[in-house]
């Protein structure tokens, strides 16, 4: 039997199309859905998670992720400046600190700072959103850095060398010249950053929280504990992605015009 | 013309790793002069202008630029680099920025000129090179002689006592290569001290008061352009020149 090579490609393709809606249908028709309804989405208790859900869960989110993010990107590039060091010591450092900190799971820095550091040094934490904010920040810098540091080096040397022979120091030249080159190449990987830094949040709540103090994913666990329903927990990652498909619809916009504009 | 030497390199190597790139290199230029470094590629003629203003730091010897070491770590090298404007074979504009910024920031910043006087100083020497009426325009949407004419109106705007141009033609479309060294040529007339690495002989025996040639990171040969150019003395002068005049 000889098929053509393309032939073939094509008969797959529509193999995996019949394929995929036949799978759609069987799961419509098999599935339950007045039960899933009941166990996942029930109006009332949609409803019973407004206004909190807004005035409390997801403003502690974003307060979470603003403040990691603005630490992050600050100390990001303080590390990104000392890996591009001529000193070999700030790089060994910048280094040292972006190997740990990316290479630690997010909870464990999170219960060391949150938890050992107080004990360790018979201290407070003075504010309890820095409590969940600072590992969140220390460990975003990690990644920022890297980051960032790819963007500096993808503005042309010619750049560095055209500002210096104007008279600009390095710092000079960096503010002004390389940096807000640099910004906007990485606008994009940063703005990633960002959507993850949103999820990670999530993970703060394991220091315990306040009522105060509470965010989104703990809001919709305890809505599950007390409505004994997924309902609640639905909602809140709905919530989630409120927040973050604007951004990644960003970033995808970004992109597409820093193609079309070649640069 | 005062004999008031402007740039003054004595003794002058330079290494990359391995690759002895300069060896020995002695050159005064005095104020007003326009001297034209030509040699084949890989002669290190590039090198020794960047060493001028010290984008490449010397391995050994003395750059002396209007009185001042560069080699001396106490010499303020920001405050020296202000003095000496330099031309890039790649223009180097900064492509975040319109035209009239990119004349106007250097100013600002390191001269720390106000922001009028700084457009204003930007708005003439954009005239003397021919884009006035591109000032609002980005690099990008300039060709490419424009962009240089932008450079050296950006070099300018500094006052500086001497002039660098590193291959300021060469990566140009030869129709544009023109406009590029009519404004080098009215430079030159006005008495700017100027140090050119350059491929365009045309430029150098016409314009250049003095012609250098280089080679395998020596000074072979120097003298007038008539001297150099046009009766070299050197073997490998003379096998240079007619190579690049052959074409």
């Amino acid at each position: 039997m000889a098929i053509s090579k393309r032939k073939r490609a094509q008969y797959i393709r529509f193999g995996v199309y019949a394929l995929s809606i036949a799978l759609v249908v069987a799961v419509v028709l098999i599935v339950d859905w007045s039960r899933l309804q009941g166990a996942m989405f029930r109006w009332d208790l949609v409803k019973k998670q407004f206004p909190g859900l807004l005035t409390t869960a997801a403003r502690n989110t974003i307060i979470f992720t603003i403040l990691g993010f603005a630490g992050g990107l600050a100390l990001g590039l303080f590390l990104a400046l000392l890996r591009l060091s001529r000193a070999r010591a700030y790089r060994w450092f910048a280094a040292t600190y972006i190997e740990i900190f990316r290479g630690i799971p997010l909870v464990v820095t999170l219960l060391i700072l949150g938890f050992g550091i107080p004990i360790a040094f018979q201290w407070q934490w003075p504010n309890p959103y820095l409590r969940g904010a600072v590992p969140l920040a220390l460990v975003a810098a990690a990644y920022m850095a890297e980051t960032i540091r790819a963007g500096i080096q993808a503005v042309p040397q010619g750049q560095m060398e055209a500002a210096r022979s104007l008279g600009m120091s390095y710092s000079r030249a960096m503010a002004t010249v390389i940096i807000p080159q640099a910004m906007r190449i990485i606008i994009p990987p940063l703005t990633n950053e960002f959507v993850l830094l949103i999820k990670d949040t999530s993970l703060i709540s394991i220091l315990g929280v306040t009522e105060g103090t509470i965010d989104l994913a703990r809001y919709g666990r305890n809505g599950v504990f007390d409505s004994a329903n997924s309902t609640p927990l639905i909602v809140a990652g709905l919530a989630y992605l409120v927040m973050t498909l604007p951004l990644t619809q960003l970033v995808a916009y970004m992109e597409r015009r820093q193609k079309a504009s070649g640069r | 013309m005062s004999t008031e030497a402007v740039v003054s390199i004595r003794n002058l190597n330079k290494s990359f790793g391995d690759n002895h790139v300069l060896r020995g290199i002695d050159l005064e230029v005095q104020r007003g002069e326009v001297v034209c470094i030509i040699g084949p590629s890989g002669s290190g003629k590039s090198t020794l202008l960047r060493c001028v203003n010290m984008l490449e730091t010397p391995s050994h010897g003395t750059v002396v630029v209007l009185g001042n070491d560069l080699t001396d770590l106490d010499t303020d090298l920001d405050a020296a680099r202000a003095q000496i404007g330099m031309v890039f074979q790649s223009f180097n504009l900064f492509p975040h920025m319109s035209v009239l910024d990119n004349v106007c920031v250097a100013q600002q910043k390191v001269l720390k000129r106000s922001s009028t006087d700084a457009q204003k100083i930007g708005r003439q020497l954009l005239e003397r090179v021919g884009l006035s009426e591109k000032e609002s325009a980005f690099p990008a949407q300039l060709s490419g002689g424009q962009q240089q004419r932008v450079a050296i109106a950006r070099a300018l705007a500094m006052n500086p006592q001497v002039m660098l141009f590193d291959e300021a033609t060469s990566a140009l479309d030869p129709e544009l290569v023109g406009e590029v060294l009519n404004v080098m040529r009215g430079l030159a007339d006005e008495g700017m001290t100027m140090l050119v690495v350059t491929h365009e002989m045309g430029f150098a025996a016409n314009v250049a008061s003095r012609v250098v040639f280089m080679d395998g990171g020596v000074i072979v040969e120097q003298g007038s352009p008539a001297q150099v150019i046009h009766s070299p003395k050197e073997e490998r002068t003379r096998a240079f020149l007619s190579n690049v005049q052959q074409h």
